[in-house]
C-alpha cells in the first residue's frame, strides 16, 4: 500500500471517530434536547472540542514519536515509554506541580523537560550506535530510576490530597482537560510533529546505518538531536497534560511499518494518524461508565498494549 | 579527475597515507586482516575524523553532491528494516530524492538482481543482499566507487560478474577503489593494486610488481605452490 492510501484510509477513519467523540455526550444531548443552544455551544467548546483534540494530538504524537525514535535507533523497542522519557515526563511534571504551583504552562514545561532529559541521559549512556541490549538495558535503567523518583516525590507529598490528585494524574486521563490545557500542549505537539515530519526522507535512509547515511549526506549528530527534541517535546507536552499513557508509542509504529515496506520515514505520517484514532478511540471507551466511574486512559491503553506486544515478541520467536 | 589524498591518517590504526588515485581505474587494497583497508575506505569517503586532507579534482568533497561525487559500500552486509529490494537502492539516490524507477531496475540488472526487486531483503541470501546493497551503491552513478570486499560471500560466477562489471564501469570513466581478500581476483581484475601492512602503505603499483614472491612471503605470509597458495610458515599458537 502506498504511503499516501494508508494515510488518507486512516483520515477517513478518524472522522467518524471525531464526530462520535464530539457529538457523544449525555449533557449535550440533553441541552440539544431542552433546546438550549448557549449551554450546549458551551459543553462543545470547552468540553468536547479540547478533549477531542487533545485526544488526537497526544495520540499522534505519541505514535509519531514512537516511529521517530524506532528509526532513529534502528530498533523496534525504541519507544517512549520503554526508554524513559514518559518517566522522565511524569516526573518534571509532578515535580513542577509541587514547586512550580501546578500551573498548566508550569507542568507542561516541567514534562518537557523531564522527557528531554531522560531522552539525551539515554543517548549520553547507550551512546551513538547501541544495539539492542545496551539501548534497552539503558532505557530501563532511566525508566526505574525515574519512577523511583516519581515514588520518593509521591512519598513526600506535601498532603493527602496532593498525592491523591498526583496518583490519579499518573494514571492517565483527557478528563476535565479543557481549553487552557490544548492551548499549552496543542502548539507543542504540532511543533515537535513538524520536526519530525520534516526528517522523514532522512530516516529511510538510515536504515542503512549511520555510516551509510553519512557517506550520502546527512549530518547524523543534528539528526540525532532534532528527533530527540521533537519527540521529547511531545512526549513532555503530552504526558504533562494527560499523565502516562503506555503503549502507543510502543504498538502503532508496528502496526503501520509492515503496511508501508517497512520503511521507517515512510511510516510516520501513518503512525501519527493511526496513533491519533487509537487515542481517540481509546477515550470514547473510557467514558462508559464502569461501576460509576471513569476508567483511567493509561490503564485502558496498557491493558490492551501489553497483550498485543506481547503477541508481537510471540509471533518474532 | 583525480582523487587526492594528502597525509590522511586515522592514528592508531593507520599511518598517514599521500597518493592520489587515477579516475578510470579499478584500484585494489590489498592487506592481511588488521591491515587498515578499510580504514583507508573509511577516511577516503570522509567517515572518519583524523588529520589530513581528501580532494576530487581539487576541490573537497561537498555535502550537496556526494552522492553523484563517490558512494562507500561497507563490508557489511546489515540492513535495520525488512525493506523491498527495490525501495532499499532508491535509498542510494539520497535522501528525499524523486523516485527513478529505470535508475533502481537499470542497477538491479547490472547486478543480476532485478528478480529480487520487490522481495523483502530479510527473506534473501547473504550474498543476494550483497549484490543488492551493491545495486544500492551503483544507482547514483557517481564518479568514484569505494567497496569494501564487494565480492565476499558472493559465488564464484556472481564474483567474476561484479569484477567485470567494474572493469566495464572503469572503462567508461568511474574510479573504482575496492578492498580484496583474494589475491586471485585483485591480480586479475585489478589496474593497480595498494598492498597495506599493519597500518601503512607498503607497496603500490601494478598487480604484477605488487604481488612479488617478497611481498607475499612478507606481508601474507605465503607463497605459489604447486597447488596455489600455501603458508611460507606453520602459524604458532
Amino acid at each position: 500500500m502506498t504511503v499516501k492510501r494508508l494515510s488518507w484510509l486512516l483520515a477517513a477513519l478518524l472522522l467518524p471517530l471525531v464526530a462520535t467523540s464530539l457529538l457523544w455526550d449525555p449533557a449535550l444531548l440533553l441541552a440539544v434536547a431542552r433546546r438550549d443552544p448557549a449551554l450546549a455551544r458551551t459543553i462543545l467548546t470547552e468540553l468536547r472540542l479540547p478533549r477531542t483534540a487533545l485526544a488526537l494530538l497526544i495520540g499522534g504524537g505519541l505514535g509519531l514519536g514512537g516511529a521517530a525514535m524506532q528509526g532513529l535507533l534502528r530498533n523496534p523497542l525504541a519507544s517512549p515509554d520503554v526508554l524513559g522519557p514518559s518517566t522522565g515526563a511524569s516526573l518534571g511534571a509532578v515535580l513542577a506541580g509541587y514547586f512550580l504551583g501546578g500551573g498548566v504552562l508550569a507542568v507542561a514545561l516541567g514534562g518537557m523537560v523531564g522527557a528531554l532529559a531522560a531522552l539525551a541521559l539515554l543517548v549520553a549512556l547507550a551512546g551513538p550506535v547501541a544495539g539492542t541490549a545496551t539501548l534497552v538495558l539503558a532505557g530501563v535503567a532511566i525508566s526505574a530510576l525515574g519512577g523511583a523518583l516519581v515514588n520518593l516525590a509521591l512519598s513526600l507529598a506535601p498532603s493527602p490530597y496532593a498525592l491523591y490528585d498526583v496518583m490519579f494524574w499518573l494514571l492517565g486521563s483527557l478528563a476535565d482537560r479543557s481549553l487552557p490545557q490544548l492551548a499549552v500542549a496543542g502548539p507543542l505537539i504540532i511543533a515537535g510533529a513538524v520536526l519530525l515530519l520534516a526528517q522523514r526522507h532522512r530516516l529511510d535512509t538510515l536504515a542503512l546505518g549511520e555510516d551509510v547515511a553519512t557517506s550520502l549526506g546527512i549530518a547524523i549528530p543534528r539528526l540525532r538531536w532534532t528527533i530527540i527534541t521533537a519527540t521529547g517535546i511531545m512526549v513532555g507536552a503530552g504526558v504533562a497534560v494527560a499523565g502516562s499513557i503506555g503503549f502507543i508509542g510502543l504498538v502503532v509504529p508496528h502496526l503501520v511499518r509492515p503496511l508501508v515496506g517497512n520503511r521507517p520515514g515512510a511510516a510516520l505520517v501513518p503512525a501519527g494518524l493511526a496513533g491519533a484514532a487509537l487515542l481517540l478511540a481509546a477515550d470514547m471507551a473510557v467514558r462508559l461508565p464502569v461501576n460509576g466511574q471513569e476508567l483511567k486512559l493509561g490503564v485502558l491503553t496498557a491493558l490492551l498494549g501489553a497483550p498485543f506486544f506481547l503477541w508481537l515478541v510471540v509471533r518474532s520467536r | 579527475m583525480t582523487l587526492a589524498i594528502t597525509n590522511l591518517a586515522r592514528p592508531p590504526l593507520l599511518a598517514p597515507v599521500t597518493l592520489a588515485l587515477p579516475p578510470a581505474s579499478v584500484t585494489g587494497l590489498i592487506g592481511p586482516n588488521g591491515a587498515g583497508k578499510t580504514t583507508l575506505l573509511r577516511a577516503i569517503a570522509g567517515l572518519s575524523a583524523g588529520p589530513g586532507t581528501v580532494t576530487i579534482d581539487g576541490a573537497p568533497l561537498a555535502a550537496a553532491t556526494r552522492v553523484r561525487t563517490l558512494a562507500w559500500l561497507p563490508a557489511d552486509r546489515d540492513v535495520a528494516w525488512p525493506m523491498r529490494a527495490a525501495d532499499l537502492v532508491q535509498l542510494g539516490l539520497g535522501p528525499g530524492a524523486a523516485r527513478d524507477d529505470a535508475a533502481i531496475t537499470a542497477a538491479l540488472i547490472a547486478v543480476d538482481a532485478e528478480a529480487f526487486a520487490d522481495r523483502r531483503v530479510d527473506t534473501l541470501s547473504t550474498g543476494e543482499r550483497a549484490r543488492v546493497l551493491l545495486a544500492r551503491a551503483l544507482v547514483a552513478r557517481p564518479r568514484w566507487l569505494l567497496l569494501d570486499e564487494p565480492v565476499a560471500n558472493l559465488d564464484p560466477f556472481h564474483r567474476l560478474g561484479i569484477m567485470a562489471l567494474l572493469g566495464h564501469l572503469a572503462a567508461t570513466g568511474t574510479g573504482v577503489v575496492i578492498a580484496l581478500h583474494d589475491l586471485d581476483l585483485a591480480r586479475r581484475h585489478c589496474d593497480r593494486l595498494l598492498l597495506l601492512d599493519m597500518g601503512a602503505l607498503v607497496a603500490s603499483g601494478t598487480p604484477a610488481a605488487v604481488l612479488g614472491p617478497a611481498h607475499l612471503a612478507a606481508v601474507f605470509r605465503i607463497r605459489t605452490g604447486p597447488d596455489g597458495w600455501e603458508a611460507v610458515e606453520t602459524q604458532s599458537g
